[in-house]
């Protein structure tokens, strides 16, 4: 143990621990998973509003008079769609059509690209771009100077708004505004990884404090908890969204993982094309679907599937469900498999356990 | 939190009480405070024989699964029905009303050789 590298800290690492959140090593960050429960952090977002600290994510930044051509050609959706102030939900690829990351693309003038991605991949997703610029951008690995706070759930933005001139009514969804908070320079994004309604807010990390305990106390009212990645975790699967190293990773292509839908091929030549069009051309071996479990049991991450009473694929993530009070999951099937409704058995401590597949997502916020 | 001085305990976090020939066996309050909201126990018919330190069943939490190792040798002679429709009662009362199963001792000597109250404590404190 001693030997093991110091882990890396956000800049709200002492806010976390005062607040006796159990922290965790989460990709070699010490990050909290939980503070007074996941199921209570998790109804809280759900039913009120819930702060998570998500600063060990990675910012780069593409700037340049040719950005688009290098944002564009690194990325799975047409970013040329994007106007200022307007973000997306967007892949990096290799070219063998698998996955570097999944990223958030935001523009934020013509020739400057801000790019949310994973807090694992920040180093390889940084090494990657500037491998594939043969452009005269300049590439950025921005994450030290960028906190984010995640503000979430249906008292979200009366929270947030309290804090900020900035109009948070004016900022649609997956748009952002270069604003303040408290006075002090904030991007506001209205995006999130819970499905739920709420806010992504970077500032500057020696900020970052001021910024949370401002927003603890505007939530007050609400009933604001901190939440941790337990929590981050069972609301993004209800939601039915991918996260690196499960759902998707180097051996998964978009159109796999059910992500046709950010992956634009009349914008022109982007890495890892070639191998998503030739998928295409051969139809899908495998395809992402949801899973209830029937019987009693779990499906937890990386169990094995079985369809027909062979083994059939694997269970990318599962757990309880607070919010529907079922088991549920995601998994790789065969594509003739891979529809709602079909029976199959998850393999839960070596004991076949009943359960069927259904649609993702598992949840919608009510509009 | 207190641990019941009357209580044998284990390194795997499991506590037995004794009555007479019988084990009354659960997990320790520290568990269930490292495993988070338990939503699911899974424990063994009774009749069912186990030997210590081998796992009889499981608890999991949102976020993981942790197994149960026996502290005892016996033969399991009741469950807790009360888990099956409410696992958060391990939750909320681990050393008495969240008990896990009853075991019929095989060997009323291997309880003299687990932890102690004070022991299981220093130990948990690391």
């Amino acid at each position: 143990m001693s030997d093991a590298p110091a882990l890396l800290k956000t800049p709200l690492n002492a806010a976390h621990r005062a607040l006796g959140a159990r922290m965790v090593d989460f990709g070699g960050w010490d990050m909290p998973v939980q503070y007074s429960g996941i199921l209570d952090e998790h109804n809280t977002v759900r039913n009120a509003v819930g702060l998570f600290d998500v600063s060990h994510m990675g910012e780069l930044e593409v700037r340049g008079p040719e950005a688009l051509d290098l944002v564009n050609y690194v990325s799975t959706n047409n970013a040329a769609k994007l106007a200022i102030g307007q973000a997306h939900y967007s892949g990096l690829l290799y070219e063998h059509g698998g996955f570097v990351d999944d990223i958030l693309v935001h523009k934020v003038a013509d020739d400057h690209y801000f790019l949310c991605v994973n807090a694992g991949n920040q180093d390889k997703d940084f090494a990657h771009i500037l491998a594939a610029n043969r452009w005269d951008c300049v590439v950025e690995n921005s994450g030290p100077k960028f906190a984010q706070i995640a503000v979430q759930g249906p008292k979200a933005a009366a929270t947030l708004q309290k804090l900020t001139k900035t109009d948070l009514s004016a900022i649609k969804y997956y748009w952002f505004a270069d604003g303040e908070v408290s006075g002090d320079a904030a991007r506001i994004a209205h995006t999130g990884y819970t499905g739920e309604d709420g806010f992504e807010i970077y500032v500057a990390p020696e900020l970052a404090e001021a910024r949370w305990n401002e927003l603890l106390a505007a939530g007050a009212e609400y009933g604001i908890k901190p939440a941790g990645l337990g929590a981050r975790n069972t609301l993004r699967l209800e939601a039915g969204m991918a996260l690196y190293g499960h759902e998707i990773d180097a051996s998964i292509s978009p159109l796999e993982a059910g992500l046709q839908w950010i992956v634009k091929m009349e914008k022109g030549d982007f890495l890892g094309r070639a191998k998503l069009e030739a998928q295409k051309d051969a139809g899908l071996n495998r395809h992402l679907i949801g899973f209830e479990m029937r019987g009693r049991g779990i499906g937890r991450d990386g169990y094995e599937v079985r369809a027909d009473g062979t083994p059939a694929g694997w269970v990318t993530s599962g757990g309880p469900s607070p919010t529907l009070n079922k088991n549920i999951g995601m998994c790789y099937l065969p594509i003739h498999q891979a529809l709602p409704g079909v029976a199959i058995e998850v393999m839960v401590r070596d004991q076949p356990v009943e359960a069927v597949t259904v649609p993702i997502p598992f949840y919608k916020r009510p509009k | 939190m207190t641990y019941p001085e009357n209580y044998r305990y284990t390194k795997e976090h499991e506590w037995v009480s004794v009555e007479g020939d019988t084990g009354t066996v659960g997990i320790t309050f520290h568990a269930q405070s490292e495993l988070g909201d338990i939503v699911y126990v899974d424990l063994p018919k009774v009749g069912t024989k186990v030997d210590i330190g081998q796992s009889f069943g499981s608890v999991e939490s949102v976020k993981a699964v942790s197994d149960i190792y026996s502290p005892v040798s016996g033969e399991v002679v009741e469950t807790n029905a009360i888990l099956a429709h409410a696992p958060e009662k391990l939750n909320e009362d681990p050393h008495g009303e969240a008990w896990l199963v009853r075991i019929k001792l095989a060997d009323t000597d291997q309880v003299s050789r687990l932890l102690d109250a004070a022991a299981y404590q220093s130990y948990i404190a690391g």
